[in-house]
Order: C-alpha cells, then structure tokens, then sequence
C-alpha cells in the first residue's frame, strides 16, 4: 500500500468575499495521523474538503505523495474519505457500497472480491455484506464507510468527524478500532473531529484550529502541557483548565499574584524572560493537589461543592478574594461544601498566558 | 383530549361540541359526495326514468346500457365512435409525456442541486415564475412555431408540450428532493470516481423512487385531466378524452341523453379517482410538492 | 469543486432543455404575445405597430369587461370561501375524529377530478328542470328555485360553487399539514393557560399559519387566472356572455374570431397581473430560503 505525504502550502479557501483559510501551510508525513482540531466554523472541515478536491481553492497548493493535485479531480488524488453521516448509498447492499468506486475504475472483479473481502474481514463486517445499511446499526454502518474507504488502497485516508454521530460508548469502541487499524496499515490519515478526547488519543500530532488559522501543530502531549495560547489551553482537556488573572510579581522570587493569593512561579519555564504585568495563570484541574497546610507554598480555599464523577470528583473552590476554581480530587476524599482546604498548585503545571494577546508566556 | 377532561378528570360521556363536529363532518362529507353520488345513480338509469326527475332516487333498474352507449357509440360532433376513443388517445398521450417529462425533470433539477452550475440560481427562478403563468400567454406563439417546425398539431407536439409544461414543476420537485439528501452522499460518490450521469442513475435516482412515485401520480392525473392544450395541440385525431367528452355532452343536437353523458364523464374520471383512491397518502404527498408551484 | 471539461459538457447536456424553454418557449413566447399586442394582427399575425391601440379596444370591448368584472367576482368570492372551508375542514379532521382516512378522502376526491368533469357534473346538478330545484320542489318545497345557472345575473355564482367544490378539499390537505405541523407543547401550554380551543385557533394557531394560508392562496389565485375548463363545459360562458372569463376571452379571439393582436393584449394583461401577484410571493419565499 501507499503510503503518501500530502504538503499544504499557502492555501486560500473562500466563498463569495468571505476568506474562509488564507495562506494555510501544513504537511503531513507519510503513515502520519494528524487531527485537525477545532470548534465548529473553525475552517477544519473545509481544509478537508480541499484535500480531498470537494471544493475549489482560491490559491495555494495541495500535493498528494509529491503530485501537485490542486485541480485534480477527487478521484485522481489518491485519496479515501469517511463521512460524518456515512453517506452510504442506501439502495446498494454493503458489498456493493464498497466496490462500487473500484467498479467505476473498472477495476478486474477478482481484484475487487479480494480486497472487498479483506477489508471486510478486518473490520469484522464479512457476515453484513449483502445487507442493506437500513438494516444495520449506527456502528456497523460507520464500519462500512470505513471499508468504502480502505478498499480504494489510497495514499491518504481522510476523515470527516465520523465518530460524531454515534453514541458514547460505541465512539469509544471504534476509536480504537480506527487507532488499530492506523498501527497496523501505517496510512497516513487526517482525521477532523471538534472531540478533543478523539484527538489526544489517535492522534499522532494535533492541529489545533480557530478562524481558519492552526493555532498550534504538535503531539498531543505538547498540546496538552504547552499550549501555545489561551484558545488552545481551554479547547484541549476536561474539565476545562482554570484561568486566574493577576500579575506576576518580582520579589526575590517570581510570584503570580491573584487578589490576594500568591503563587510560587519557581519552576515554570518562561518562554521569554518574564516582565512585570498583567497576565493569566492557567492550571488544569488534575494538576492541583491536596496538601498539608503547613506546607510552605500551600494556598487555602473554600469548598464551595462536589461533583462526584465516579472514578473521581471535581471540587468547586473559592479563593479568599472570591476567584473560582475547580481541582480533581480521590472520589472518597471527604471535602464538603464549607471546608477549608490547604492547596498545592505545582509550578510546573502551570501555563502562564499574556493578558493581552493570549499568548504564552 | 378536550380542556375539559384536563379539568374534570373523568371525561365526559356525552359532549355536545363533539356532537356539532360531527355534525359538520357529516353535512360536509355529503356536499362532497353529492356530485359522484349523482353521477353514478344516473349513468344507470334509463332516460325514461331520469326524464321523470328523481334526481337523487337509486335506480329501479340499474342498467350498464348508458355505459356500453358511452363507451362505444356515442357522438361527439361528427363520428359515433364513443368516449373510447378518446381514452385510448389520453393513453397514448399520457404514457410518453410522463416518461420523458419525469426524465427531463429529474435530470434538470438533479444538476442544479447537486453541481454548482454558474447561473443555475437564474435559470431555476425563471422556470419558478413560468409556472404560474397562465398558457395563453405563449399558446399562439407555440402554435407557430410547431406548425414551422412541420410537427403541426401531433402527438409529437402534445408530448413535447406536456413536457415543456411539466419542466419547472418536475424541476422543483427533483431539485427539492436532492437538496435534502446529504450532501456528503454526493462527495462521497465523487471520491469514488463516478460521473455525472453515473451518479444520476446509479446512486441519485434509485434513491428517488418516492419522489418518482410522486412525480407520475401528480403528472398522470395532471396530463389526464389536462383539456386546453390536448385541444390545441393534439390535433383532430388524437384529441383527449377530455375534449371529447365535452364534445359529447355540449355539442349534440336534440335531446341530450344524460344517463350517457353521466356516463361518459364518470368513465373520463375514472383514471384520476384509481390513482388517487389506489395511492392513498401518495397523492396528498403530490398535492404537497406540488403545492408550492401553481 | 473544479469540474473537468467531460463532467462540465455532461451538465451542459442536461441543462440544455431547460434551457432551451426557458429561452425560446418561455422568454420567446412571452415577448412574441407581447409584441403582437403592439400590431393589428388578426387571424395572422403582423408587424403593423400600433401602439397601444389595442389595448384602448380592449378597455371599450363589452366582453371583455364582463370578463374581467366576472374574474374578480369569482376570484374574491372562490379564493375566500374555499379557504374558509379548507380551513374548517382540516380543523374538524385535526380533531383527532374517527375514520380520519376516509373523510380526508372523501373531501380531497374532487380534486383528483378535471375541471371538465367538475363542470359537467355541476350543470347536471343545477339543471333546474331536473336537478336539485327539481328536488326540492318534489320534497314539497314548491316555490323553492335555484335556477342561478339559467340566468345571467347568477351564473358565475354557479362556477364558484363548482370551483369550491373541487378545490376546497386541497386547501384541507395544506391546512392539515400546517396544523399537524404546530409543536404539541403549544398546545399543552393553552391547556394549562385554560385558554378555550376555539381561542386557541383564533389568536395562536391562525398566526403561526402565515404560510400555509399563502401558499394555498397562491394557488388558488393561479388557478383562478387560468380559469377556462371551467366554464366551457359548464356553462359555455353564457347564457349570452354572463359567464365569460379572461382566459375564454383570449382562445375564442385567437382561434374563433381570428383577432390575435386584441387577444394578445388580453393576455399580455393577464401576464403583467400574474407576475403582479406572483413576483412578490416569490420573493418573500426565496428571502425564507425555500427557493434557494
């Protein structure tokens, strides 16, 4: 199987006078699984749908395994897709949903048997061939969109958020049939999803994206720990990380001050060297543990509530001067609504934004 | 589910609101029959008895005699051939203008849904507005046009003209209905390399069988009862049968025998009450899509 | 999406018909009526241009007037009544009665019917020597008349009721869909408000039906412009000319009375008062994004 690179450079997508991506750069590795990552109006679904040849562009260049396919047809690029709604052809059985494209190509009938049943068996969907997709279930016929797709033998699989419309527990389930099948074929894939859990666990990196701009291109782990700017730290992550505003103070030490709460800045890894102004900490839920109160940096709140969350819960606090915040704490630790809590917020984890322009700092 | 069951709890036996309701169904129902009633019990009476005036009584005898008359002797203008006639030209009318302005239909409005067309938006609002038009605007000018063109008044030229007619509305129809399909069906076509008419006849249509269901019952019984432009177009000798009963029951001379004319009327609506009785829902569905062109 | 040059001749060829009427039948025939309207055409049309002068005849043109006068009466009177009905009948079937299907069935029947087998079988009815006045009398009624078809002054009455007859059953079926269309909870909310049910209708249900009353009112107005099957069978325009109509005026002139440039003015003004009406609902549907 092929396995093709697809290189993104200085793309222009827009309808009418709406510019909907302007001069967007991305490539993709070969046997890469790259998410675009986004809410909804984000541009990712278009940047897809330009790959894929679906929609015009205004400029720029798409190639497909170091072919320029800009004006190609969808056809000859090279490429397989998987809708969000399956868009299976609803009067042909399984079998012939997905030989159908192989047979537009006029590929031989003995080369379409093979590779039809080969993706049918790896995906588990020999027993449904000749069933019609009303006949199947919500996960079944998502399977059978993926099969569509993997006979086509294409250099790049392309997905258009195909999880979006199944219910949890069957999300879960194919997402690891997807992340299976990426380890063992080794495609390169480029998987849209506004899912932030979908895209930490398939990804291989994540662009994040936010008004037609990729705000951030990194490994999920990156993303998660070093978000480049506020829209990506509270996109990525649940519970959503916490924001305090204050500033950062130098004395001695580098603190952040927050009404009247001081946090120890010893550990963070300033981008640049810190000045004093106006800035905000942000700090995931996971990241705030419980301490002693004689701890030296420990910071007091008051429980304000509970959410109890089954492996764990998430405690709803206040600070003296009023500012909220949320930590995640064992689902049998005894906090109640009232207590007073002693606090350790590690430095490492912090996230330090720019009061201005959002930016890290 | 009165207001007054939520009040009282225990709904009432007797409610005399439901009464009037039923009432007013009843009357209404009655006016509606009425007409159908009427024909019915006439075609079978001998003209002796309908010339004794008991409109609405049953027949003492019922008698198809009127029937068989109307079907295969009575006049209209100069030959006595019978509604027959008539029946069998709408048939040969009906069947190719269905096809071909389903076909030319669906093709139109298939192409602009789902292909971004320049002008599309323009050519679709012009087709709107005609469809409100009434005929004698451009009856004159067809009429020269297919007497130029050598067609003259044919069952060429009736086809055409049922299809030239039936275009915006069999557009509006189709266009409608592949608009709302997922869109992603046709990318997903697309990727896997089918053309323009390839998905036109292997994904879109077969996924249009209600749409087409609907689309020959509203052009079936329209083409059918259709009465103005079978006369102008159709020619002498492939007049419609509903020209040809309003031959027959306006233009005879002397007594007029009504048990016929009921008759032959009743056997003109007899395609258009099938379809619409055989096809239940089916054709309020038409009325629907139908409804909102003119 | 940026089409190949096979795919783009593809949807050329389909186009093609629609295009081809909409340019030559449509556009074409409109602007050929419209001209002849402007030359003294009679039974072959010419280019002799005379202005307005037809259109002077027709304004001084006895039929015509009558035509017109008998168009309004019978537009204003069938679109109201078989609205009111329409409306009435699909508020009686939303009542959750029995045997719905059938009565539904029997209503919307007449409207599967031509307008020729309306016509005929409606002046089989109002016949008076045998038809309903004949009844009535029979029943001991002896003074009772209704013999509207025979005399001048009522007989376009008679095409309203035929008109209503056949299409009232359509407005039901409109007014159904509309009326099954209104969310369930609006009407719990008037249960808990204790709002009465004819209340409901009146101040809510009616309101949020704006567009069910359009579209059939539309309708019903082109139907009422084309209006010729009608009376031709029914009543065949007379007696005298008592029942002529637009539509009839426009045939006769073209096919009997070989005088195309007065009927093309007649038509030219049906044409301008169509898309008078038509243009605007147009519109206001587009700006809905129905006809996108």
């Amino acid at each position: 199987m092929e396995r093709s690179n697809v290189d993104i450079t200085n793309l222009q997508i827009g309808f009418g006078g709406l510019k909907v991506l302007e001069n967007l750069d991305l490539h993709v590795g070969a046997s890469e699984f790259l998410v675009l990552l986004g809410p909804s109006g984000c541009g990712k679904s278009t940047l897809l749908n330009a790959i894929a040849g679906l929609i015009d562009v205004k400029g720029g260049e798409i190639r497909i395994g170091d072919r320029d396919v800009t004006w190609a047809e969808p056809k000859d690029r090279g490429i397989a897709m998987v809708f969000q709604s399956y868009a299976l052809y609803p009067r042909m059985s399984v079998r012939k949903n997905m030989s159908f494209g192989l047979k537009v190509a006029r590929t031989p009938q003995d080369e379409i048997d093979s590779r039809v049943g080969e993706a049918a068996k790896m995906l588990r969907l020999t027993e449904l061939l000749d069933r019609r997709p009303s006949e199947l279930s919500g996960g079944q016929r998502q399977r059978v969109a993926i099969g569509r797709a993997l006979v086509r033998h294409a250099g790049v699989y392309l997905f258009d958020e195909p999880l979006s419309n199944l219910d949890a527990q069957l999300r879960a389930e194919l997402r690891v049939e997807i992340k299976r099948l990426h380890a063992r074929l080794g495609a390169t894939m480029i998987y849209v999803t506004h899912d932030q859990i979908e895209a930490l666990t398939l990804a291989d990196r994540i662009a994040v994206m936010q008004g037609g701009v990729i705000q951030q291109l990194d490994t999920p782990s990156k993303i998660y720990r070093e978000p480049v700017n506020r829209f990506v730290a509270s996109f990525v992550g649940s519970p959503a990380m916490n924001f305090l505003r204050g500033r950062i103070v130098r004395d001695g030490g580098l603190t952040f001050i927050a009404g009247e709460t001081g946090f120890d800045l010893n550990g963070y890894a300033f981008r640049s060297p810190p000045s004093d102004a106006p800035a905000v900490l942000g700090i995931r839920p996971e990241h705030i543990e419980i301490t002693g109160s004689d701890h030296p940096s420990s910071v007091t709140a008051r429980v304000e509530m509970v959410e109890p969350m089954g492996a764990d819960a998430l405690v709803w606090c206040r600070l003296a001067d009023g500012t909220a915040f949320s930590f995640r704490s064992d689902a049998d630790a005894s906090a109640r609504s009232g207590d007073l809590l002693a606090l350790r917020f590690p430095a490492e984890a912090f996230s330090l934004f720019d009061d201005q322009d959002g930016q890290r700092l | 589910m009165s207001a007054t069951a939520l009040k009282s709890g225990r709904p009432k036996r007797v409610n005399p609101a439901r009464w009037g309701l039923y009432a007013f169904i009843l009357i209404t129902a009655l006016y509606f029959l009425l007409p159908l009633y009427v024909m019915i019990v006439t075609s079978l009476k001998p003209m002796a008895e309908i010339r004794q005036g008991h409109l609405l009584a049953l027949p003492a005898s019922p008698s198809l005699a009127a029937w068989v008359k109307a079907w295969t002797s009575a006049c209209t203008g100069l030959t006595c051939e019978g509604i027959r006639v008539g029946f069998f030209n709408s048939l040969r009318i009906l069947v190719p203008s269905v096809v071909i302005s389903i076909t030319v239909g669906s093709l139109t409005g298939y192409a602009l849904s789902l292909w971004r067309v320049r002008g599309a938006n323009i050519l679709f609002g012009a087709m709107m507005v005609v469809a409100f038009i009434p005929y004698q605007v451009f009856i004159y000018p067809l009429v020269r046009v297919f007497s130029f063109t050598g067609l003259g008044q044919s069952l060429a030229t009736i086809v055409t003209i049922h299809t030239i007619f039936g275009l915006p509305t069999m557009t509006l129809l189709f266009r409608n209905y592949f608009t709302s399909l997922p869109v992603e069906l046709f990318k997903a076509a697309r990727i896997d390399g089918a053309g323009f008419y390839q998905i036109y006849a292997r994904i879109m249509m077969p996924m249009a069988t209600p749409m087409i269901v609907v689309a020959v019952i509203l052009q079936t019984t329209g083409i059918w009862n259709d009465f103005i432009l079978g006369l102008v177009f159709a020619g002498r000798d492939n007049l419609p049968m509903t020209v040809q009963l309003n031959n027959i029951v306006n233009s005879t001379q002397g007594e007029r025998a009504y048990n016929v004319d009921m008759a032959a009327t009743l056997l003109t609506a007899l395609l258009p009450l099938v379809i619409y009785f055989g096809s239940g829902r089916w054709f309020v569905r038409g009325i629907a899509a139908g409804a909102v062109k003119g | 999406m940026r089409l190949s040059l096979t795919s783009r001749l593809s949807v050329t060829s389909a186009l093609l018909p629609a295009l081809t009427v909409t340019l030559v039948v449509y556009l074409g025939a409109t602007s050929w009526t419209a001209w002849m309207s402007l030359t003294n055409s009679r039974m072959l049309p010419n280019n002799n241009f005379v202005g307005l002068r037809q259109y002077e005849l027709l304004l001084s043109n006895d039929r015509w007037i009558t035509s017109v006068h008998n168009i309004i009466v019978y537009g204003v009177l069938f679109v109201s009544l078989a609205l009111l009905i329409g409306f009435l009948l699909a508020v009686a079937i939303d009542q959750r009665v029995r045997a719905e299907d059938t009565i539904r069935s029997i209503y919307l029947y007449p409207y599967s019917m031509s307008f020729v087998v309306t016509g005929l079988v409606w002046q089989w009815l109002l016949n008076p020597t045998l038809g309903i006045q004949y009844v009535l009398r029979s029943w001991g009624f002896a003074g009772a008349t209704f013999d509207w078809i025979v005399r001048p002054e009522t007989a376009i009455y008679c095409l309203v009721i035929a008109g209503v007859w056949q299409a009232s059953g359509l407005v039901m079926a409109i007014m159904l869909a509309g009326l099954r269309g209104v969310d369930d909870e609006i009407w719990k909310a008037a249960r808990v408000d204790g709002l009465p049910k004819w209340r409901v209708y009146i101040s809510i249900i009616i309101p949020m039906m704006g567009a069910s009353f359009a579209t059939a009112a539309v309708l019903l107005s082109t139907a009422v412009v084309r209006l010729y099957d009608l009376p031709v069978s029914m009543t065949n325009g007379g007696p005298g000319i008592a029942s002529e109509v637009p539509a009839k005026f426009v045939m006769d002139h073209l096919f009997e009375r070989g005088n195309i440039g007065l009927a093309a003015a007649a038509a030219t003004t049906m044409l301008v008062t169509v898309i008078a009406v038509v243009a605007p609902y147009l519109y206001w549907r587009a700006r809905k994004g129905e006809v996108r």
